[in-house]
């Protein structure tokens, strides 16, 4: 039985909303409102769901970019969110990120080298007449080459750069890599080159990832398991054949309904689904999902669904919906 | 060369031919679109897909003659009902411009003016081209509004765009688009930016409006499941040229070109297990355009690559399949494996 890695407990991340004359918090954007979840060691975990439904925050929530309003963190068996900032600093070695633009997080006025120089001695992670080594053999494994290391970012096609930003997190010989719509912004064409080698450093490194995108054809290639998020809450949890070949929650099925298949011949039903995503700051009452949803009911108007798991479920698949059972038998009545 | 109006089951409303676009910089000239070939049918959809960089909006800016400096159209023609749009003066390109030939952009909020209201963007084109008084086309306007699916459309007219959520203001430049009855709407990637639930309502809108009001549509986008679902016709671009050009299901079903067959391959799905295997992928990048490959655009990149690929740029053929293709393989000259079958590692 893989460790976890990574315990997420009742996380929540409330920013605060100021106004008024005196600049008072007047209210709050519930960005991440109690999620719960591990990440065993090794494995591929995805958050995926629409813009704005909180993946973002959770990701810099784990790794303190913002501190969390509430809930547990432990990482490797250590309370992350007790650690001083000295100490968290020193914990990032552990913990790396990739960004989806990669050039937001370079400077640009370094060459790769003093890029990768920079991030192995801030962590002091070999000796200083080894980086050298190092760098070169860090150059070769993201598949850029040594002889490119004193070439400057903006020399570099996207997928390069993203190659790069690999390096860099790879540097320092983390556990848990935090992957934020790190190949979204890539071509097709590109982009299976990098999810590729995410992959085969996966396997050659041990690595485990928390994969943020909200391709759900590049999270179906690259997870074991995958967490859909709504409006800030997980409304569904589990390995990646059950979250798409037997969704139990009606809005990954009508998330996975909305998306195009590359194939005219597809006959895919689609679930339409009316309106937008309402705003994190008021949301819905009850179950967050009920203002879409083609199901709803006045119980989900008032009461909150809780993650569980029902019979046809593999274990550890979860849903947070009150008719999961009724959907299914398809004897479910909307008043 | 081939005819792109050969593989047409309908009469076309627009042609595009040989169009060449460059930007002139400094140190060298970018041919953004060169060469760029293709049809539309009237009533049906045109797909252009191509990766980022490959002109496709270019093709569309060119066909409304938006191009500004350092850019200018070069070369080609570009028939609209059968009348030479590179022909004509610029008095008579504003009456073709948001009235027959309209477009809707990629970035919603910055071709929304945001400080007028939802209504006086779309009666401007009324008052425009119609000569509707302000009242009229207000009026009119609502209606719009109602017609692509915002509820409330009396209280809407008066709203900001910053007072509307992504999915709306893209509706909102549909309204606006289709405010004249255009004969011809071009998309340059209407849903990129929207979430897919949102993208599934516009997409479906969309349809529904082509079956109703019988208009001609370019769908520019880089998502292949996005060409799958809603057009007829495809042009993938690469490196500002067509390389391969049919009918929606022989480009899926049966691509000829080595650039389509990879990118098609390299594409992870939501809706099959590939299994624990490695993704295909085009090896190398796009050349960079003060560096174009003398030969074919895609001998760099391409598996099949020969010395001619190389020296050589090939011609938009018909294959025996319908498909035009830009690509030796399919020719007399080819100087490589007869036997060679370019789809042979497809997976899916
Ligand atoms: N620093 C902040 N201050 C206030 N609100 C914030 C802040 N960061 C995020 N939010 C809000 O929190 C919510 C969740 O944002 P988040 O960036 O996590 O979304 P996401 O799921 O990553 O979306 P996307 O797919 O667009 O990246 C959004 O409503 C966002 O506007
Ligand atoms: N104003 C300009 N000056 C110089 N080059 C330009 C200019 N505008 C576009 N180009 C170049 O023309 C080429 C085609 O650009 P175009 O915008 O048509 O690409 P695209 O296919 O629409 O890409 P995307 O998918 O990223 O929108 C690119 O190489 C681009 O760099
Ligand atoms: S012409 Fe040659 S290089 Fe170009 S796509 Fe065909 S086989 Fe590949
Ligand atoms: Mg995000
Ligand atoms: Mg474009």
């Amino acid at each position: 039985m893989p460790k976890e890695l990574l315990k997420v407990k009742d996380l929540k991340q409330y920013f605060p909303i100021k106004g008024g004359l005196l600049g008072r918090t007047i209210n709050h954007v519930k960005a991440v409102d109690g999620i719960t979840f591990d990440v065993y060691e090794g494995e591929t975990v995805s958050i995926v769901g629409e813009s704005g439904c909180g993946k973002s925050t959770t990701g810099r929530a784990i790794l303190r970019l913002d501190e969390p309003t509430a809930g547990e963190v432990e990482f490797d068996g250590e309370d992350l969110l007790a650690l001083s900032k000295k100490d968290m600093r020193k914990k990032r070695k552990d913990l790396q990120v990739i960004f989806q633009d990669p050039y937001a997080s370079i400077n640009p006025r370094q060459t790769v080298r003093q890029i990768l120089e920079e991030a192995l001695e801030i962590q002091n992670v070999v000796p200083k007449n080894e980086r050298a080594k190092k760098i070169a053999d860090l150059m070769e494994v993201v598949g850029l080459g040594a002889h490119q290391a004193d070439r400057f970012p903006h020399e570099f096609s996207g997928g390069q750069r993203q190659r790069i930003g690999i390096a860099r997190a790879l540097s320092v010989d983390p556990k848990l890599i935090i992957a934020d719509e790190a190949v979204s912004a890539l071509d097709v064409s590109i982009q299976a080159q990098v999810i590729n080698l995410m992959k085969q450093l996966q396997r050659d490194f041990a690595l485990t990832y928390l994969f943020i995108s909200h391709d759900l054809g590049v999270v179906r290639h690259i997870s074991d398991r995958v967490i859909v998020m709504y409006l800030g809450k997980i409304v569904e949890i589990g390995d990646k054949t059950s979250i798409f070949d037997n969704p139990h929650h009606p809005y990954t099925k009508a998330l996975l309904s909305a998306i195009p298949v590359p194939d005219p011949d597809a006959q895919s039903e689609r679930v339409l689904l009316e309106g937008d995503v309402p705003s994190p700051i008021n949301p819905p009452q009850g179950c967050r999902f009920h203002t879409r949803c083609p199901f709803a009911t006045e119980r989900c108007r008032v009461e909150a669904p809780e993650l569980r798991n029902i019979d046809g479920m593999k274990e550890g698949h979860m849903g947070a919906c009150h008719f999961m059972e009724e959907i299914k038998n398809g004897t479910h009545q909307v008043e | 060369m081939v005819k792109a109006t050969d593989i047409l089951d309908q009469e076309p409303i627009l042609e595009v031919k040989d169009l060449q676009t460059s930007f002139f910089t400094d140190k060298f000239e970018v041919k953004a679109v060169d060469g760029v070939n293709f049809a539309v049918p009237k009533g049906k959809t045109l797909g252009i897909v191509g990766e980022s960089g490959s002109g496709k909006s270019i093709t569309s800016l060119s066909i409304l003659r938006l191009i500004q400096n350092p850019g200018k159209i070069i070369g080609g023609e570009i028939l609209f009902k059968g009348e030479n749009i590179l022909k004509k003066s610029e008095a008579e390109m504003r009456k073709i411009r948001g009235n027959e030939i309209s477009m809707i952009f990629q970035e919603p909020m910055t071709s929304l003016n945001p400080v007028y209201t939802v209504g006086q963007q779309i009666s401007e084109s009324f008052m425009i081209h119609q000569n509707m008084s302000k009242k009229e086309a207000m009026k009119r306007s609502a209606e719009m509004l109602e017609l692509v699916g915002i509820p409330s459309p009396k209280q809407r007219v008066k709203q900001y765009p910053h007072e509307l959520s992504g999915g709306m203001r893209q509706r909102v430049m549909i309204a606006i688009a289709l405010a004249c009855d255009p004969e011809l709407l071009i998309a340059d990637e209407p849903t990129t930016a929207l979430d897919v639930t949102i993208q599934a309502q516009i997409l479906e809108l969309m349809k529904d409006l082509q079956d109703r009001l019988g208009m001609s549509i370019i769908m520019i986008t880089h998502d292949l499941g996005v060409v799958a679902e809603t057009c007829d016709y495809v042009a993938v671009m690469y490196m500002g040229k067509v390389v391969e050009y049919a009918k929606v299901r022989d480009v899926f079903k049966n691509p000829k070109h080595p650039y389509t067959v990879g990118l098609l391959n390299s594409l992870p799905r939501h809706d099959i297990d590939l299994g624990d295997v490695e993704l295909q992928v085009i090896e190398g990048s796009v050349p960079s355009p003060d560096n174009l490959p003398k030969g074919c655009r895609f001998a760099p990149r391409c598996p099949f690559a020969t010395e001619l690929c190389h020296e050589k740029l090939p011609d938009l053929e018909q294959s025996d399949n319908g498909n035009q293709i830009r690509c030796w393989i399919y020719t007399d000259e080819w100087d490589g494996d007869q036997e060679v079958d370019v789809s042979a590692k497809r997976t899916t």
